[in-house]
């Protein structure tokens, strides 16, 4: 039932999506592939934040893994487009399940810590390892568009094409996952960890699981970027892309998918924007060069203001009765409410 | 509660600062943007016409990726404001055939997703006619076979790396300056005839350039006469192991290819262990004011900009401190149109070279070009211009400047040692001298068409 809601809805994005994606320019669609993109790893981040109330600052490591197991996978074995995206997720997947299990044993800042040094330390695997790896210069990869579509096909709507559909089903899927006993599970054990596992649920298990489903998107997320840009190399996976991961979800609404897309907007369209309008007022490239990292940091901090629970739950704040879910980026910390009151309560 | 809640705003804030202070700014000044002037030069003979994209009655608009703000920028994010000032100077003197060049540079922060993304912009939403001067080997690698496959002129990398010349498989694809394997060939030849029997060790930077440079000079150095060679990665700021390395290896020469401030932490380490071997440095980590300013700011201490003094190196453009006419012709303009923040320096002298090629380019290129036109006048190639040795270019090489003079600094200048070297990138390829003298820059100051 659930199932065949969320379904429909995609299907009718995906129309909105494919008339779009032919209306608009080939930069328009380019952007386009890369909203999409970012997406899929920001819907994974904030469903791991959102719901199951831990932080990962190391999701742009993970986007990595799952971009150079695609660019490995096309350039050494040739596999098709959609099992190399399947096989990047996996890759990223396993990667956050080991980490996921170190993880489950640490709470908030130190979690967050700990998932720091995967942002740090990855890259410069790259560096070391550069025969595989192609070093710092990366690997480059090819994407063709198929021959059905003709040769004049512009190759930015296909990739606009397979970034969205593939963001589609991660959605859907996510969407699922949310209405389903683990989505109920994630937000028990969010919402107060004791009580949830008074309830019988595994809290160690349930908080891997949710490392593992954020990892394979941001995997997948990894192998859409490096497909869409045609590069894959360290310095595109630095620890800035897991704090623009952050939070562009955090901006969005945490918890939230559609807060994920609005998210992925402000990522990608608020710089090109900026610096455009920068550069036509003829402000000089010391400053209109900067002016879009500000404007950027001036966005977050407004959206932080006037709405505390992201875009979307400003949005369902403004438009409709206020959903539960709104609160949700409050709830991720107040589960350390207890702690932090007992230690207090401790020291006096 | 709320205790948590302020817990919950300090965290996002904290957040949101982490944020704003990795994405910090480096850039230091930058003239104003260039001026898409509608004014039309009165045509004197045949119209105008929008022949190509990016080319108007009035207009010729090119693009390029830049790190103007990020680790590279310090000192590179000199070079597209030089260009664009040869190129205001340029729209100042008629133009090219009357039309005025825009110069659109955007900030790629030296990372190759961006280069993408502001490449796409550039080619697919403002219609460039060409990309120009685009610069890192990193970054440029992550769009030149988009670029070759939107049939779009990349022309003059701003990067050393052999890899531009590859006519068959990126027909649209030019480098410039000096690549990285004839350089190390012409270091090592000098490095050999005047240091026999010492012990040789190399410092270098762990890709395509320090590899490629390594590589020249391995065509040139008996490798029984190298006793250490140590990589760096640009990632790590501490090269206190590689210098011990070098040191314990007896090194009595040590020859690096790295980036002005891996040349600034090599001196101020061996320094620091007491180590004192003849330095010879390859061009893009020499430039004598940007290395002294790093030497003085990472050793907090002025006088230790004179470290700089007795490096070898060389320069395959003319030395800054000469009365040559092409410097005369870049101080004018420098003073003229970049702000005084800017100093005029290695990066300056850099970007107006270059900016001057294009304009030559674009002068054969013809009245009404397509794109197709501008690589048939480069493949004609070019008359020799603001660099000390000819181009290479041709329809099978897209090799650019194709020799150097070697020199030793010496008061924050470069002196030239001997004749200018020209060679080529084989293993046997011989380096033989280049006597015919530079041709001095033209009057005006514009290439003629």
């Amino acid at each position: 039932m659930t199932l065949a809601r969320h379904a429909a809805a995609a299907l009718l994005l995906a129309v909105v999506l494919l008339i779009l994606s032919i209306k608009l320019g080939p930069f328009r669609d380019f952007q386009l592939a890369e909203v999409a993109a970012y997406v899929t790893a920001v819907a994974g981040l904030t469903y791991l934040i959102g719901l199951s109330g831990q932080v990962s600052l190391g999701n742009g490591a993970l986007m990595a893994i799952g971009a150079y197991a695609a660019a490995l996978l096309l350039l050494h074995l040739h596999w098709p487009l959609e099992l190399i995206f399947v096989a990047s997720a996996v890759f990223a997947a396993v990667a956050g399940g080991i980490i996921g299990i170190a993880a489950a044993r640490l709470r908030g800042p130190y979690l967050a810590g700990a998932t720091l040094f995967l942002a740090v330390a990855l890259p410069s695997v790259a560096d070391k390892y550069a025969g595989v790896f192609g070093g710092d210069q990366g690997l480059t990869l090819a994407i063709t568009t198929p021959s059905w579509l003709g040769v004049t096909f512009p190759p930015e709507r296909w990739l606009a094409w397979i970034t969205c559909a593939a963001a589609l089903i991660t959605l859907v899927l996510l969407a699922n996952l949310s209405r389903s006993r683990i989505g109920r599970s994630w937000r028990a054990l969010r919402d107060n960890e004791i009580a949830a596992s008074l309830s019988g649920l595994n809290v160690a298990r349930m908080q891997v699981l949710a490392f593992v489903v954020s990892a394979a998107c941001a995997g997948l997320g990894g192998a859409l970027i490096a497909v869409v840009t045609e590069i894959v190399s360290p310095g595109a996976f630095t620890l800035t892309l897991s704090i623009s991961l952050l939070t562009a979800a955090i901006l969005g609404g945490l918890g939230s998918l559609a807060g994920a897309v609005w998210g992925s907007l402000v990522l990608v369209f608020v710089p090109t924007y900026v610096q455009d309008v920068a550069t036509s007022h003829g402000l000089s490239s010391a400053a209109s060069s900067n002016v879009p990292i500000a404007a950027y940091g001036v966005v977050l901090i407004i959206v932080m203001i006037v709405f505390p629970s992201g875009i979307q739950g400003g949005l369902r704040r403004l438009l409709g009765p206020v959903a539960p879910a709104a609160s949700a980026p409050f709830n991720v910390w107040r589960r350390h409410a207890p702690a932090s009151e007992n230690q207090e309560e401790g020291t006096t | 509660m709320k205790r948590t809640h302020r817990v919950n705003m300090a965290l996002v804030a904290g957040t949101a600062v982490v944020a704003m202070v990795m994405a910090a700014c480096s850039s230091s000044g930058t003239p104003s943007s260039s001026s898409g002037s509608s004014a039309s030069a009165s045509s004197s003979s045949a119209a105008l016409t929008a022949s190509a994209p990016g080319i108007t009655a009035t207009t010729i608009t090119i693009g390029s990726h830049q790190p103007l703000t990020g680790v590279a920028a310090p000192g590179y994010d000199e070079i597209a404001p030089a260009s664009n000032a040869y190129f205001q100077y340029v729209n100042a003197h008629g133009g090219i055939y009357g039309r005025k060049i825009v110069y659109k540079y955007l900030n790629d922060q030296y990372n190759p997703s961006i280069t993408a993304t502001v490449v796409h912009q550039l080619v697919l939403q403002d219609n460039v006619y060409a990309i120009f001067n685009g610069l890192g080997t990193p970054t440029h690698l992550a769009v030149a076979p988009f670029l070759n496959s939107q049939k779009v002129p990349d022309v003059f990398v701003a990067s050393g790396c052999e890899c531009w010349n590859a006519p068959s498989t990126w027909p649209y694809t030019y480098g410039w300056q000096l690549d990285y394997i004839r350089e190390g060939k012409i270091l090592g030849q000098y490095i050999e005839q005047h240091f026999k029997g010492k012990k040789i060790g190399y410092f270098y930077q762990d890709d395509e350039f320090g590899q490629d440079g390594i590589k020249g000079l391995g065509y040139e150095i008996p490798r029984t006469q190298v006793v250490a060679k140590e990589s760096y990665n640009p990632a790590n700021v501490n090269v206190g192991p590689q210098v011990a390395a070098l040191k314990a290896a007896g090194a009595q020469v040590v020859i690096s290819f790295s980036v002005p401030a891996f040349t600034a932490l090599l001196q101020l380490t061996s320094l620091k262990l007491k180590f004192a071997p003849q330095l010879a440095v390859s061009d893009v980590g020499s430039d004598p004011i940007t290395l002294g300013g790093l030497l003085a700011a990472f050793g907090k201490n002025k006088k230790l900009s004179a470290l700089t003094q007795g490096i070898i190196t060389d320069g395959y453009l003319p030395s800054l401190g000469s009365s040559n006419s092409w410097i005369t012709l870049f101080k004018k303009i420098h003073a003229q149109y970049l702000p005084a923040k800017i100093p005029f320096d290695g990066n300056v002298a850099y970007g107006m070279a270059a900016a001057y090629t294009f304009v030559q380019a674009m002068f054969k290129a013809g009245r009404n070009p397509t794109r197709q036109d501008l690589l048939n006048a480069i493949n004609g190639g070019l008359p020799q211009g603001p660099s000390v040795a000819p181009y290479a270019y041709s329809a099978t090489d897209h090799n650019g400047i194709t020799g150097a003079y070697i020199a030793i600094i010496k008061n924050g200048a470069l002196v030239p040692q001997g004749p200018v070297l020209v060679t080529d990138t084989s293993p046997s390829g011989a380096i033989t001298r280049f006597s015919t003298p530079q041709p001095p820059a033209p009057a005006s100051g514009i290439p003629s068409s």
